[in-house]
């Protein structure tokens, strides 16, 4: 039982209880806990994403909600254009997302440091004024979706039940193509590009193409998200672009945990399990939340899994 | 007389009013140990990375094998068989000592865009890292994270790391600086066989060591190359003499 660490098994209890959540919420006839952990499934899948690029990569964008509101946009544009199979929309909004997130990051890329902080946060502060100005797509007020993404049959979205496990599964496969990416050979050159670029450079890499790659799966992953985000919303406006949100997402990260395959969503899991309770405690809730954040990444290096990590060695 | 394996010539790089490298030429031949020396702010370290592409020269050129290199960026210059290590250690630190030496060996074995296989079961890349790392005798820290190994054994991983990609050319920024005696007697050591294998250019303070291992050394003061030739001769140079004795008013007047 060497293997068997703390943050393994919390990891672990973790999956099963999400995998076991519909049967409990179907038994206690708890509807609203599977609508929000439909969400919690959905950011975390997007935080997932962002860590690729912020904890793996070492790349810190602060625009990565753009991607869900790109994916949310194809899914609702579409929607209204009389479009309505999900096969189509899915796959344009990952292309979507993929195209986006190859010209920001060419451009991006020239920069380091706070630079791209803030060049990724400006991209995707024009996104959201854009997507404000689609006045046929109802502007500032958003879009509302009247009918899910229609798989002819195959899944039914407008199940929740159903739903739920779809995104699940999308979550699941993300998490299962970074843990593969981040140890190939691409993967270690990235990291390795992390950790030391003049070095990766001297034994023959060029940093950029690599980079801009990852940054490109990066956001074609999230733009997944946003197609299942405006799914189980009905609705996208440019709100989920916002700044703000970015900052959630890396929030999410950081507190579960950079680098770490499995952070992302423990991050996510608390992250919103914390706003969600204490916002109905109390109105204002961010007062608890913002010291909490600020205890866990003081006393966390490495958020809660590096916490879990401690208690092995302690 | 056959293409020198390194041809330098008049190279020149200004830092502002300070001539850094002023018009140096010099040829290193396939199977050389080539040691450049100089005292402090004599341009070695701005030479070294001219050649490595970390630095653009202002006028002159660089030639490895015959072929134009003073304007490759660094990446390009490595594929063509130039390897170096850093005065000041530079390795992945979150990284082991076998994964530093893997990725150089996997820089020169096809495109790293693979993004499914398991790079650390490439048994190809392992044995690789195994036999660079067994080389510079760090085998039995292979799987340590580098920023556990002590500063010896980094700057022998940097060694390492520098033949893993199977050069024709390594540049070793003064590889003793801070070894103690014995750390620098293993690297003399490991030095002397190395010259067989591949032709080397050496910056370094160690006057023992450069006198030990070099077939030619060329003597730098102000980015000038005052003197070069074999080691007797350079031990016979006036000027050098002059130049590491501290009268540089003689020598810069002289050359």
């Amino acid at each position: 039982m060497k293997n068997l660490t703390v943050s393994k098994a919390v990891t672990a209890l973790m999956l099963a209880g999400l995998v076991l959540l519909p049967l409990y919420s179907q038994a206690s006839g708890n509807v609203f806990i599977l609508t929000l952990f439909t969400r919690i499934v959905i950011l975390a899948l997007a935080a997932a994403s962002l860590n690729l690029i912020m904890g793996f990569g070492g790349m810190m964008s602060f625009g990565h909600a753009a991607y869900l509101g790109i994916g949310g946009y194809a899914v609702g544009m579409l929607a209204q254009e009389g479009v309505g199979s999900g096969f189509i929309q899915f796959p344009v909004a990952l292309a979507a997302s993929a195209l986006y997130a190859l010209v920001i990051g060419a451009l991006s890329l020239r920069t380091r440091g706070v630079y791209f902080i803030m060049i990724t946060l400006a991209f995707a502060q024009m996104a959201y004024y854009v997507a404000s100005g689609l006045a046929r797509y109802g502007g500032d007020d958003g879009l509302t979706v009247y009918k899910r993404s229609d798989f002819s049959g195959l899944i039914n979205l407008g199940n929740r039940t159903q739903f739920y496990y779809l995104c699940l599964a999308c979550l699941f496969g993300v998490l299962f193509l970074i843990w593969r990416i981040v140890n190939s050979r691409f993967g270690l050159v990235v990291q390795g590009l992390r950790s030391n670029e003049q070095r990766m450079q001297a034994i023959g890499f060029p940093a950029k193409r690599y980079q801009l790659v990852c940054f490109v799966i990066s956001g074609t992953m999230c733009g997944l998200a946003g197609a299942l985000l405006a799914n189980n919303t009905d609705f996208v406006s440019p709100a989920v672009m916002y700044w703000t949100r970015s900052g959630d997402l890396m929030v999410m990260v950081i507190l579960g945990g950079m680098g770490t395959l499995f952070g992302p969503v423990v991050g996510a899991v608390v992250f919103l399990l914390l706003e969600e309770f204490l916002s109905q405690i109390t109105e204002y809730w961010a007062l608890i939340m913002g010291p909490l954040l600020l205890l866990i990444v003081l006393f966390g290096r490495g958020g809660i899994m590096g916490l879990l990590g401690r208690f092995n060695r302690g | 007389m056959a293409e020198p394996l390194l041809r330098v010539e008049k190279l020149v790089r200004r830092f502002g009013g300070i001539i850094a490298t002023d018009n140096v030429s010099l040829d290193v031949a396939a199977g050389e140990l080539h040691a450049i020396i100089g005292p402090n702010g004599a341009g070695k370290t701005t030479l070294i990375s001219q050649l490595t592409g970390h630095l653009e020269p202002h006028s002159g050129s660089v030639s490895l094998g015959g072929r134009d290199i003073t304007y490759l960026p660094a990446h390009r210059r490595c594929a063509l068989g130039l390897a170096r290590s850093f005065q000041i250690t530079s390795l992945l630190l979150d990284f082991t000592a076998a994964d530093n030496v893997a990725l150089a060996a996997q820089a020169h074995a096809g495109t790293s865009f693979r993004f499914f296989a398991d790079a650390r079961k490439e048994k190809g890349l392992r044995d690789a890292a195994h036999a660079a790392l067994d080389r510079v005798g760090l085998l039995h820290r292979a799987d340590v994270v580098v920023s556990r190994l002590s500063h010896g054994e980094r700057r022998e991983l940097e060694l390492a790391v520098a033949l893993a990609s199977k050069p024709k050319l390594l540049l070793l920024d003064e590889p003793m600086a801070g070894l103690g005696v014995t750390e620098s007697q293993r690297m003399v050591k490991l030095l002397q066989e190395l010259r067989k294998e591949v032709s080397i250019v050496l910056v370094e303070h160690d006057m023992p060591a450069v006198f030990a291992l070099a077939d030619r050394i060329t003597v730098l003061v102000y980015g000038r190359v005052i003197a070069s030739g074999d080691p007797a001769a350079i031990r016979a140079n006036e000027d050098v003499k002059r130049a590491y004795l501290g009268d540089q008013h003689v020598v810069t007047h002289h050359g």
